[in-house]
C-alpha cells in the first residue's frame, strides 16, 4: 500500500496581490505557499504512514521553483516526490491539468490498495475540479470534501462534509479522496526531515517522460488542448460612492442612525 | 446509437439544469438555475429541461419544476438514485448526456454538484467553469453587463459575436473577473454558485404543461464503489446567510478580541434581527465556521442591511455581498476596499464603534 499525494504551489492571495498592468496577477512578485486543502491531504497520509509505515509519494505539476515546496513536504515525512514540469503543460485549463496528472500518477503507479489525496481545491483557482477529473481519467472512484479518513486493514471510510451534515461512507481502494483542510492539523518538518529531504528521490516528470501515456496528447493537454478558454477578464468597477461618514465618535453613530431611521432602512 | 463525439458541437440543443434532491425534497438552487435556464433557453430559442435523479419523488415536485421555467423534466427513477454517488449519479447523467445531447448544462455548486460536475465533464471530455456568477449567451446582453459591472470601455472594444456560453466567476483568488467559454465541445458545463441567480415568480400555468419524461435507468451495484453508510444532518442549526434580512459581518479586524469581536456581532445582529458573517480570513484562522463565509466558495448575499466589522473587502467577499441594499462598513483603515461598496462608511476602531452602534438602535427601538 502507498498513499500518492497531489500538491499546488500557490500565490499566498491572503496578503498583498501584486497585479500587473494589463489586469492580471502578478505570480512572480507574490509570495507561494503550500495550498493549504493540500498540507491537510499530506497529512492525511503521513498519518496513515505513522500507523502502516506505507510509503508517501507527493506529486506537484508547476514550474521548477515548486522543487522547493516539494523538499518541504519530503521533510515533513513523504518518502519520495516527483514535479510534473514542462513548457508544453502550461496554459492547461482543469481538464488537461487532471490529464496531466493522471498520466504522472499512472507513471508513478497504482496499486490496488493504493489512495490518491488531494486537496479540495486550491485558492488561487477555487474549482475543487482537479481531483474528481483525476479519478475519472484513472478510472477510480472518489470522495470529495472529506473531513474524516479511518483506515482500516486496508479498508477506507471517510466522512464527507455536506452543507447541512455529513455522509459516512466506504469506498473501494484504490481510491481518490479530496480532503478539506479542517481534516487534521499539518505537521511542522522535523529537525531530521530537513537534514534528509535533499537526500530523498525527487523526480522530474516532463513531457518527454510522460509523452507515451495516451492521456497526453496535444489535443487534450496545455493551452491548446484546454476546452475552456478565457473570452474576457476584468477589474469590477468601483461601486458609486456611498457616504462616508466624519468622524468614529457618538455623535458619528448617532448621526448614522437617525439617517437609517429616515430611510426607513431601520 | 451513434458514437458520442462531444467536439460535433452541431449535434447539441437545449438547456438542462440539474435539479438536485435530498431525501426526495428539491433543493432551491434548482429553483434559481432554472430561472436563469430559461432566459439562456428564450435568447437561444430552445428548450429548459430540468434533469431529477432519485427514487419516488413525489410527481408534484417534478411537476413544479415547470412553474420555474422548464418545458421538460428528465426524471431518472432507481433505488441507487435515492442517496447521491459519484459512480451512480455520474452513469446516469453521462448516458443521458450522450443521448439526448444538450448544448448547455447548469449544476448548482453546492457540495454534491461540485463532486458530480468535474466526474461528469471529464467522462464525457467537455470544459466545465466552477462557481459562476453570471451567464449569458447573447453577446448584447453580455455587454451590457460588462457595462455595470466592469471597468472595460465596451462601447470601444471588439467582442467577438457567437452564441457560446460566456461564463463569468471570481478569478485568481478572487481579485479578478474572468468570463469563460468552451467553444470546441458540448455541452457547455458550468457550477453556478448558490444564492446569485434569482428566482423568478412561481407560475401555475408552467408547471401545468410540463412534460415529465421518464428515463431508463441502466445502472447495477456493480456500478458502484462507494458504499453509503448513513447521511447525518448536523445537531448545530447551520446559518441561513442567503435567506436572511439583515448580516452582520466580521472580518481580519477582530483579531485583537477574537471572542469580543464575535460577541459584538452577534449583539448587533440581534438588534437588527439578523445573522452573522464571516470573511474567509476568519473562517481560515478558525474562529467560526465555514457556514458563516460570505464571498467565494462561500455565500452570496443579498440582505436589506449588511454591516461590515473589521472586513478589509477583497474582491471575492465584495462579490459575495456587494448587491446588498444598504451596505454599511466599519473599518480602522480608511483605504480598505470595503469602503468603496459601502453606502455609509465609518473610519473607526469596529470595538470602539459597534457597542455605540447598538445602543444608538436600542435606543431608537425603545423609543418606537
Amino acid at each position: 500500500m502507498k498513499c500518492i499525494v497531489c500538491v499546488k504551489q500557490v500565490p499566498d492571495t491572503s496578503g498583498v496581490v501584486a497585479v500587473k498592468e494589463d489586469g492580471t496577477m502578478d505570480r512572480a512578485a507574490m509570495a507561494t505557499i503550500t495550498n493549504h486543502d493540500d498540507l491537510a491531504a499530506v497529512e492525511a497520509a503521513l498519518r496513515i504512514k505513522d500507523a502502516t509505515g506505507c510509503k508517501v509519494v507527493v506529486v506537484s505539476m508547476g514550474p521548477p521553483p515548486a522543487e522547493g515546496m516539494l523538499r518541504e513536504l519530503l521533510a515533513m515525512g513523504a518518502d519520495e516526490a516527483v514535479l510534473v514540469s514542462a513548457r508544453e503543460f502550461g496554459g492547461s485549463d482543469t481538464y488537461a491539468t487532471s490529464q496531466i496528472l493522471a498520466a504522472a500518477i499512472k507513471k508513478v503507479g497504482v496499486d490496488n490498495d493504493d489512495i490518491i489525496f488531494c486537496g479540495r481545491q486550491a485558492i488561487d483557482g477555487d474549482t475543487a475540479q482537479v481531483g474528481p477529473q483525476i479519478a475519472e481519467k484513472l478510472h477510480v472512484p472518489q470522495v470529495s470534501y472529506v473531513e474524516k479518513v479511518e483506515v482500516n486493514n486496508g479498508k477506507v471510510t471517510v466522512q464527507r462534509q455536506l452543507e447541512d451534515g455529513y455522509m459516512t461512507i466506504k469506498v473501494n481502494t484504490p481510491c481518490l479522496l479530496t480532503c478539506l483542510k479542517e481534516l487534521n492539523e499539518a505537521r511542522y518538518m522535523s529537525v531530521g526531515g530537513i537534514m534528509e529531504c535533499y537526500s530523498k528521490p525527487l523526480s522530474v516528470f516532463n513531457y518527454e517522460t510522460l509523452k507515451d501515456d495516451p492521456l497526453i496528447d496535444v489535443d487534450t493537454i496545455g493551452l491548446k488542448g484546454s476546452p475552456t478558454n478565457v473570452y474576457k477578464s476584468f477589474s469590477p468597477p468601483v461601486k458609486g460612492a456611498g457616504m462616508m461618514m466624519e468622524g468614529a465618535d457618538k455623535a458619528t453613530v448617532d448621526q448614522l442612525v437617525g439617517i437609517l431611521n429616515d430611510k426607513h432602512i431601520i | 446509437m451513434a458514437e458520442f463525439n462531444s467536439k460535433d458541437t452541431a449535434a447539441f440543443k437545449g438547456v438542462w439544469v440539474f435539479c438536485e434532491q435530498r431525501e426526495g425534497v428539491i433543493m432551491s438552487t434548482s429553483y434559481q438555475l432554472l430561472s436563469e435556464g430559461r432566459k439562456l433557453a428564450n435568447d437561444l430559442g430552445v428548450e429548459l429541461a430540468g434533469v431529477v435523479l432519485g427514487h419516488n419523488v413525489k410527481e408534484d415536485y417534478l411537476k413544479a419544476l415547470g412553474g420555474y421555467g422548464a418545458d421538460k423534466v428528465y426524471y431518472c427513477d432507481h433505488e441507487l438514485l435515492d442517496v447521491y454517488t459519484t459512480d451512480a449519479y455520474t452513469k446516469v447523467i453521462c448516458d443521458l448526456v450522450e443521448d439526448k445531447k444538450p448544448e448547455i448544462f447548469l449544476i448548482g455548486a453546492t457540495n454534491i454538484g461540485r463532486d458530480l460536475g468535474p466526474r461528469c465533464a471529464a467522462r464525457l471530455h467537455t470544459g466545465l467553469t466552477a462557481d459562476c456568477t453570471h451567464l449569458d449567451v447573447d453577446v448584447a446582453k453580455y455587454k451590457e453587463f460588462l457595462k455595470t459591472t466592469s471597468t472595460i470601455d465596451v462601447d470601444n472594444t471588439v467582442f467577438e459575436e457567437n452564441t457560446n456560453l460566456k461564463m463569468t466567476r471570481p478569478a485568481f483568488g478572487g481579485h479578478l473577473m474572468a468570463t469563460i467559454i468552451c467553444p470546441r465541445f458540448r455541452p457547455q458545463m458550468s457550477t453556478v454558485r448558490p444564492g446569485v441567480m434569482q428566482t423568478q415568480p412561481y407560475d401555475d400555468a408552467g408547471a401545468a404543461k410540463t412534460v415529465i419524461e421518464k428515463v431508463a435507468v441502466q445502472l447495477s451495484k456493480d456500478d458502484i464503489n462507494v458504499e453509503v453508510v448513513e447521511v447525518v444532518k448536523a445537531a448545530k442549526q447551520l446559518v441561513d446567510l442567503i435567506g436572511a434580512d439583515v448580516v452582520v459581518t466580521v472580518g481580519r479586524g477582530i483579531s485583537k478580541d477574537v471572542e469580543g469581536g464575535l460577541k459584538l456581532a452577534e449583539e448587533l445582529a440581534g438588534v437588527l434581527g439578523g445573522v452573522v458573517g464571516a470573511s474567509r480570513a476568519c473562517v481560515d484562522a478558525g474562529w467560526i465556521t465555514a457556514d458563516h463565509q460570505v464571498g467565494q466558495t462561500g455565500k452570496t448575499v443579498h440582505p436589506r442591511i449588511y454591516v461590515a466589522l473589521g472586513v478589509s473587502g477583497a474582491i471575492q467577499h465584495l462579490a459575495g455581498m456587494q448587491d446588498s441594499e444598504c451596505i454599511i462598513a466599519v473599518n480602522k483603515n480608511e483605504s480598505a476596499p470595503v469602503f468603496d461598496v459601502a453606502s455609509y462608511g465609518i473610519v473607526g476602531d469596529l470595538f470602539k464603534v459597534t457597542p455605540m452602534l447598538i445602543e444608538a438602535i436600542r435606543t431608537l427601538k425603545a423609543s418606537k
